[in-house]
């Protein structure tokens, strides 16, 4: 009799144990990195030491721009709140170490995707959140109008541990032009030297020299050259190996651009509910269950879009409206001419 | 027995705890790697680093390795290294031996100039150093020739360049006339010790020096031109000098900044040195029918040099290691170019890292070793 109660109670006890398993979501036992965000009620968010329109922070510490815009979403999704995030100013140099040694969780620091760091060093790219190129910026007055007017001898300030490095490179010998690079670690040191003289042309993502312009004593004295001499795909990444923190990420990312899409903004999410279009209702969590893969409830997006807005709110607000590129570009969506497409949300 | 254990257990016990600290440790790292996917290895050496380098001592762009990088960014350290030291070394005994000096505006001058400059953060002055020299500086244009042949500019100094025929005779002169000062030098202090008689070493010397590479020029075929820079127009408003050297505005700020922060600590351990010596001796040198400038060399120098020379080593070991700051302002140093560029574009964090530390560890051991081999030459030899 005693020995079949101990082996009820061994049953029992096992029963107990796979039932909490089961309920715990199979998606958040399964990344480390979600269920330690959640305990630790913020999200950990690598950005760059100010880049107006991207990240950049204001004198009382507020973070602005389309990359923090980013890491927002994923605070609304997993956290409820977009303001729980905890942002980590990186230089160029610093931002992978930080995000494969496990200080930051998503890096959104306008980070070109490459194959190299994407199947190199541990990092996995998730999607693209801006399309840029390499371009120049000179004064006016030096009539340079075109990169074909660059000659031997001339010096060119830019940033070092970028892709930067590499394009000069490879756009100035492709010319058979020689050129001496002067390149800083910290972006407000670039501009510095320029500014001052030290440099014929500073070259860097085109949508950092306008950004950058901005900072410059007198703004109105320089031109960006109209070449783009590379690709620059920018895009949020993460640590290899949680592909369902990967997962949230991405999608994250997609529902801000799928909004736009569909014409979902902060100010109708709720109303979107009630939609005809089932597409439109899964995007604000009224219909399937699309939460249910990554471990989150059903609202993550609805959340996304109400407390952040959809992707063409974010450049508004961020990037158009504080005059840095008001028009889009690359940037549209694919029906507008641009070339911003997502996979679906279904 | 029993004795040995207790001797030796607490020694046992701190090489197990270490070995067991350092084993977690690369343990750990090797599980988080696996797990992150990254590869370690130094491979990477070898691969081409397809970026370029603004200044380099020996031949170097982006075809050549990573490990041509390397040596690049470690010349540039050991050059404005070497350049920071020599300066730091000079200006520092002259500071030293001036806030010693009986006249009261030297000898303030020089207690000013050392209580600013070592109270200020390096990393401070160096920045003003480079952005206040780039905003006074002329451009290229504008620049006043210096001496007619060197200009000074916002993109650098442009000095002529040596254009040398037959440099290997010239160079053969000099050595010969090294090696005839050395001997001349040795015989003529046997001379003084047995006979008693002097001789006019520095003269002779300076004649050797003169005249050797003048004959080499006269009847060795030598021949030297210059190069100097000329004036070169890029666009409306952008110039550059063509021909000659071009020292960059980075290298000279920094060596510039490096020399003036570690030169007030050398000029404390200089006066400390000269202090040291007590009073009497000088007294006493003077007593004997010295002149003031033979007390200096033969009484309290060789006295003074025994306490100034190791503070100095640290003080040398430090401007080396400082000049891993080169990076916030351009200069193409070890850090820069090898822990900055190359890493991130390779991502080998801990493979480069470690190679730049222990760099960093060999440069300095070497030059510890170098002054430690200099103070016990000029330790009192007790017989």
């Amino acid at each position: 009799m005693f020995k079949y109660l101990k082996q009820l109670f061994s049953l029992v006890a096992m029963v107990a144990v796979l039932f909490t398993f089961t309920t715990e979501t199979m998606a958040a036992k399964k990344s480390k990195t979600l269920k330690n965000t959640q305990k630790k009620g913020f999200v950990r968010c690598g950005v760059s030491q100010g880049l107006p329109g991207f990240s950049n922070a204001d004198a009382a510490g507020n973070w602005t721009g389309v990359d923090v815009d980013v890491c927002r979403a994923v605070a609304a999704a997993v956290l409820g709140d977009a303001n729980k995030v905890k942002f980590t100013p990186l230089s160029a140099k610093e931002r992978f170490t930080a995000l494969t040694s496990g200080e930051i969780d998503i890096l959104s620091r306008n980070t070109t995707w490459t194959l190299s760091r994407d199947a190199d060093i541990g990092l996995t790219f998730v999607g693209v959140n801006f399309y840029d190129g390499q371009g120049f910026m000179v004064r006016k007055s030096s009539g340079i109008t075109s990169t074909s007017q660059f000659k031997n001898g001339i010096s060119a300030c830019t940033n070092i541990g970028t892709t930067t490095e590499l394009n000069m490179r490879d756009f100035f010998n492709s010319r058979g032009i020689s050129y001496e690079p002067v390149a800083f670690e910290k972006a407000d040191e670039v501009v510095a030297a320029y500014d001052a003289g030290r440099c014929d042309t500073y070259t860097t993502d085109k949508s950092g020299l306008a950004a950058q312009r901005t900072k410059m004593k007198n703004p109105d004295e320089h031109i960006v050259l109209p070449e783009t001499i590379s690709k620059e795909p920018l895009g949020p990444v993460v640590r290899q190996g949680d592909s369902v923190w990967e997962d949230i990420v991405r999608w994250s990312l997609n529902t801000m651009i799928e909004a736009e899409e569909y014409g979902i903004t902060s100010a109708n999410a709720d109303s979107m509910k009630t939609s005809d279009n089932p597409q439109i209702k899964r995007l604000v969590g009224a219909e399937g269950e699309m939460g249910a893969a990554f471990g989150l409830d059903n609202e993550w997006n609805l959340r996304i879009i109400k407390q952040v807005g959809n992707y063409g709110e974010s450049y508004k607000r961020n990037i158009a409206d504080t005059g840095i590129l008001p028009d889009r570009g690359p940037n549209e969506l694919w029906t507008k001419g641009g070339i911003l497409y997502v996979p679906p949300s279904r | 027995m029993n004795f040995k254990l207790k001797d030796i257990g607490p020694q046992l016990i701190t090489v197990l705890a270490v070995v067991l600290v350092f084993g977690f440790f690369t343990y750990n790292a090797q599980v988080n790697m696996e797990n992150r996917g990254i590869d370690f290895g130094y491979g990477f050496l070898s691969q081409e680093s397809s970026f370029d380098v603004q200044f380099s001592l020996i031949e170097y762009d982006g075809s050549h390795s990573y490990f041509r990088a390397y040596l690049v960014g470690l010349l540039n350290t050991i050059l404005v290294s070497v350049i920071g030291i020599i300066l730091a070394t000079i200006l520092g005994v002259i500071v030293g031996i001036a806030r010693l000096s009986p006249n009261y505006l030297i000898n303030k001058f020089a207690a000013f100039y050392v209580e600013f400059f070592r109270n200020i953060p390096l990393l401070l002055q160096i920045f003003f150093w480079y952005f206040a020299a780039l905003r006074a500086l002329p451009l290229p244009q504008d620049a006043e020739p210096m001496f007619g042949i060197s200009f000074l500019t916002i993109k650098g100094l442009f000095v002529p360049a040596f254009i040398w025929q037959n440099f290997n005779v010239f160079f053969y002169s000099i050595v010969a006339a090294i090696i005839a000062i050395i001997v001349i030098r040795a015989h003529a202090k046997k001379k003084q010790e047995t006979i008693g008689k002097q001789t006019p070493v520095l003269l002779i010397s300076i004649g050797l020096l003169l005249i050797l590479p003048l004959l080499s020029f006269l009847i060795g075929g030598v021949r030297l031109s210059f190069e100097i820079p000329v004036l070169k127009q890029l666009a409306t408003t952008s110039f550059i000098y063509e021909g000659g050297v071009s020292l960059p505005p980075e290298l000279i700020a920094l060596a510039l900044s490096l020399s003036l922060y570690t030169a007030t600590f050398i000029a404390e351990c200089v006066r400390a040195g000269i202090q040291g010596v007590g009073k009497g001796q000088k007294e006493a040198a003077a007593s004997i029918g010295l002149t003031p400038n033979q007390v200096l060399k033969l009484v309290i120098m060789p006295q003074a040099l025994r306490i100034i020379i190791p503070p100095t080593t640290n003080q040398y070991l430090n401007l080396t290691k400082n000049s891993s700051l080169a990076a916030a302002i351009a200069y193409p140093d070890l850090v820069l170019v090898f822990a900055g560029t190359a890493l991130m574009q390779t991502g080998k964090a801990i493979e480069i890292v470690s190679i730049t530390m222990f760099t960093y560890l060999s440069l300095s051991i070497s030059i510890s070793i170098l002054m430690n081999w200099y103070n016990r030459k000029i330790a009192i030899q007790e017989k």
